[in-house]
């Protein structure tokens, strides 16, 4: 009998007596309807708690907030599907600044590891537990480029944003690789005090942007 | 696949690894109480995290009703595991990844094995992981001449400190930062000899150590949180991006989990990623979770293999007042709020799983009879803190009552002789059976009062009740009992059928 085969028939006697449990309840808050406006304040407060850095822009100044975002950065990496014009002041073309990833011209890990920042956008995120979902599109990413950089800019679209996990559970598409980020990478490790900044960026800074 | 069950009841076949205990926990409990150090760290972190825990559980309105659902989708999980388990495998392996089944913690050690060797290499990166720790697939890896680098800095104290971790959540929980520093200082190589203790710096350190291993390392090895059986999805929950590391930079991903780990949908998992992270660190939510599905081209590993454990589950599934146990998310809320692991700590008892969980999995995995696990249903005092942090709502304390009778049991079919114990009860069924019988018994109680001493306490009983005196005082009896003193004050009355007819 094959380990699998042994392990099934395992199981099935283990459940000889049959046990049917009941249906599960599913009582807990699935939708919400908050405001933008409040939406927009939860998850700034949630991000603040966990020490990342936000800013609120209108869609129209978020060029420039990135610009002054990466503007410590002798180097960042974007991905291949990112909106150019967030770069227009960052990096305006030509800029020996910026590196993109691309299917077929990926950049190698030592590569990112000699790259300051690295900026993004995001696919959903959830105003409750101040959590940003990637989800690897064009304009996020493979995985790779936002862990290796020390720096994260993270750009979360206004109409992005929801309240609750089960909201934002709908939007995922679960078989893409996925990255949930809650803060900065962090330890409570020593004494459960929370430092933040271990393997992960150690900075992460979100840009929400209206309007888009 | 039915569940309907034809064939003839096979044996429960029991785990193996690092689930047996060494000495008996009261032994252990005993020495490990003597640690000061260890007990003052202990009392620290588990009342810290238990305020955080309470306050961001609180915060949600729907708390309660995400447990129900949790502890009722785990039923039904386990209800329906055979069919679960056939459908994660269907679309697990139609992602590109590939499933190994292991019956228990030798055949999983030797398939990880293999698959390290198939890629050439003798060093692997982990994130931590209960399973591979429960297996000791560290130990069995470096009998093989692999080096098992653990990524997580708690994991990382441990196994530079040559020592055993304690706490399922933050295994260096025994440790303070004078330790941790001591630790580093003498086993992590190019170390800054001026580190001091702030935690930040002693997290750079194990950062600036792991890096380069990080970046280069061939295959890495992790457990998994969840597996999400409709799309063949997994999951690992963290927090220093160690995970994120393994999880993405390797060639080969290896990741061993028990069969007990899965969940029906997407839709379940919401429900886990509310319950586990403020139940566990006390977050509203952890700082990474990452989910894959087999294989994503171009995007991280692209050889992908997950390990399916028994190793003892099936046998915990067996046992029907039991099988909840397999229930556990391994948050650690139990333990952080119990009264006897605030004071003897994780090591005393002996196996992987500490505390109240460890308490009724590691005996459920290995069997009562397995060799000093018996003793771990009695490191208890049933006070039930433990089922209400539960975010699973598994009945810790009723689970330890039923493995304390199956032990009575399967002692009392073993001696030829009754036990002390048993004397004790049936002494105790004789003398409340009348009362004839408890006013001779009390007769006795003068004695009692001899062996008190002149501070009028008892220091020690004999016998099987020697235990409960090993820490405790018991004041001697009065000279005379509460039956021989009403006696004596009180005029006899007539019987009440009598006083009825009185006053008819
Ligand atoms: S038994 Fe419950 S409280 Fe304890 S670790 Fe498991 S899930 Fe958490």
């Amino acid at each position: 009998m094959s380990a699998k085969e042994e392990i099934l028939s395992r199981i099935t006697s283990a459940l000889r007596d049959a046990p049917t449990p009941g249906p599960v309840p599913r009582e807990y808050r699935t939708v919400s309807d908050m405001p933008e406006a409040e939406l927009i304040e939860l998850l700034v407060d949630r991000l603040e708690d966990y020490k990342a850095h936000v800013d609120v822009v209108e869609a129209a100044d978020l060029s420039a907030t990135i610009a002054e975002r990466l503007k410590d950065a002798s180097s960042f990496v974007v991905p291949h599907g990112i909106d150019g014009t967030w770069l227009a002041d960052a990096a305006p073309a030509g800029d020996a600044r910026r590196r993109i990833d691309a299917p077929g011209a990926v950049l190698g890990v030592a590569e990112l590891d000699g790259t300051d920042a690295v900026l993004t956008s995001s696919a959903v995120s959830i105003a409750e537990s101040g959590t940003i979902v990637l989800d690897g599109s064009g304009d996020q990413g493979r995985r790779a480029i936002s862990l290796v950089p020390d720096h994260h800019v993270c750009v979360v679209p206004v109409s992005s944003i929801v309240r609750l996990l089960p909201e934002a559970m709908q939007r995922m598409d679960i078989t893409r690789p996925l990255t949930w980020i809650s803060g900065p990478s962090a330890t409570s490790d020593i004494e459960l005090e929370r430092v933040e900044g271990v393997h992960g960026p150690r900075q992460l800074d979100v840009i929400i942007a209206k309007g888009l | 696949m039915s569940n309907v069950f034809m064939g003839m009841p096979t044996l429960p076949v029991f785990g193996d690894g690092n689930l047996h205990i060494e000495e008996p926990f009261p032994a252990a409990a005993h020495r490990e109480l003597g640690n000061t150090q260890m007990r003052a760290n202990l009392r620290h972190a588990t009342h810290t995290i238990r305020d955080k825990r309470l306050k961001v559980v609180a915060e949600l309105p729907d708390w309660e009703q995400l447990r129900d659902a949790g502890s009722a989708t785990k039923n039904h999980v386990m209800a329906n595991l055979p069919a679960l388990l056939e459908e994660f495998e269907t679309n697990f392996t139609a992602r590109g990844g590939i499933i190994h089944w292991a019956r228990d913690a030798q055949e999983a050690n030797q398939i990880v094995a293999d698959l390290i060797r198939e890629q050439d290499t003798t060093e692997v990166v982990k994130v931590k992981s209960m399973a591979t720790q429960e297996i000791g697939l560290n130990e069995y890896l470096e009998e093989q001449g692999i080096s098992a680098f653990e990524t997580d800095l708690a994991e990382l104290i441990v196994q530079l400190g040559h020592d055993k971790p304690s706490h399922i959540l933050v295994p260096a929980i025994h440790k303070n930062r004078t330790e941790v520093r001591d630790i580093f200082l003498a086993e992590m190589p190019n170390v800054d000899p001026n580190l001091t203790d702030e935690p930040r710096l002693l997290a750079m350190a194990a950062r600036e150590h792991l890096r380069r291993k990080f970046l280069s390392a061939k295959v890495a090895v992790s457990g998994a949180n969840f597996a999400l059986a409709d799309s063949g999805t997994l999951a690992v929950v963290e927090s220093e991006g160690n995970g994120r590391m393994c999880l993405t930079l390797p060639e080969t991903l290896i990741t061993v989990m028990g069969i007990e780990k899965l969940l029906p949908t997407k839709d379940d998992l919401e429900v886990f990623m509310q319950l586990l992270p403020r139940s566990s660190t006390g977050e509203r939510m952890n700082p990474y979770t990452s989910l894959w599905t087999g294989v994503t081209e171009g995007d991280g590993p692209q050889n992908v293999h997950l390990v399916l454990l028994d190793n003892g589950r099936t046998a915990a599934l067996a046992d029907k007042y039991g099988r909840t146990a397999l229930n556990c998310i391994r948050c650690s809320a139990c333990m952080n709020v119990c009264p006897v692991y605030e004071r003897t700590g994780g090591h005393a008892y002996g196996s992987t799983y500490p505390g109240p969980i460890g308490a009724i999995l590691t005996p459920l995995l290995t069997g009562i009879k397995s060799e000093e696990n018996s003793t771990l249903p009695y490191a208890s005092s049933l006070c039930g803190a433990c089922y209400d942090a539960c975010p699973v709502k598994i009945n810790i304390p009723e689970i330890l009552v039923h493995l304390r009778g199956e032990d009575v049991d399967s002692k009392r079919g073993e001696k030829k002789l009754p036990s002390q114990m048993d004397l004790m009860m049936k002494g105790g069924a004789w003398a409340f059976s009348s009362g004839k019988h408890l006013g001779l018994l009390e007769k006795g109680l003068p004695l009692g009062k001899l062996a008190g001493g002149r501070d009028k306490k008892i220091k020690r009983l004999p016998g099987i009740a020697a235990g409960w005196t090993q820490s405790r005082d018991i004041p001697a009896p009065p000279s005379q009992s509460f039956r021989d003193w009403w006696k004596k004050d009180h005029e006899p009355v007539a019987p009440i059928n009598e006083q009825e007819k009185l006053t008819k």
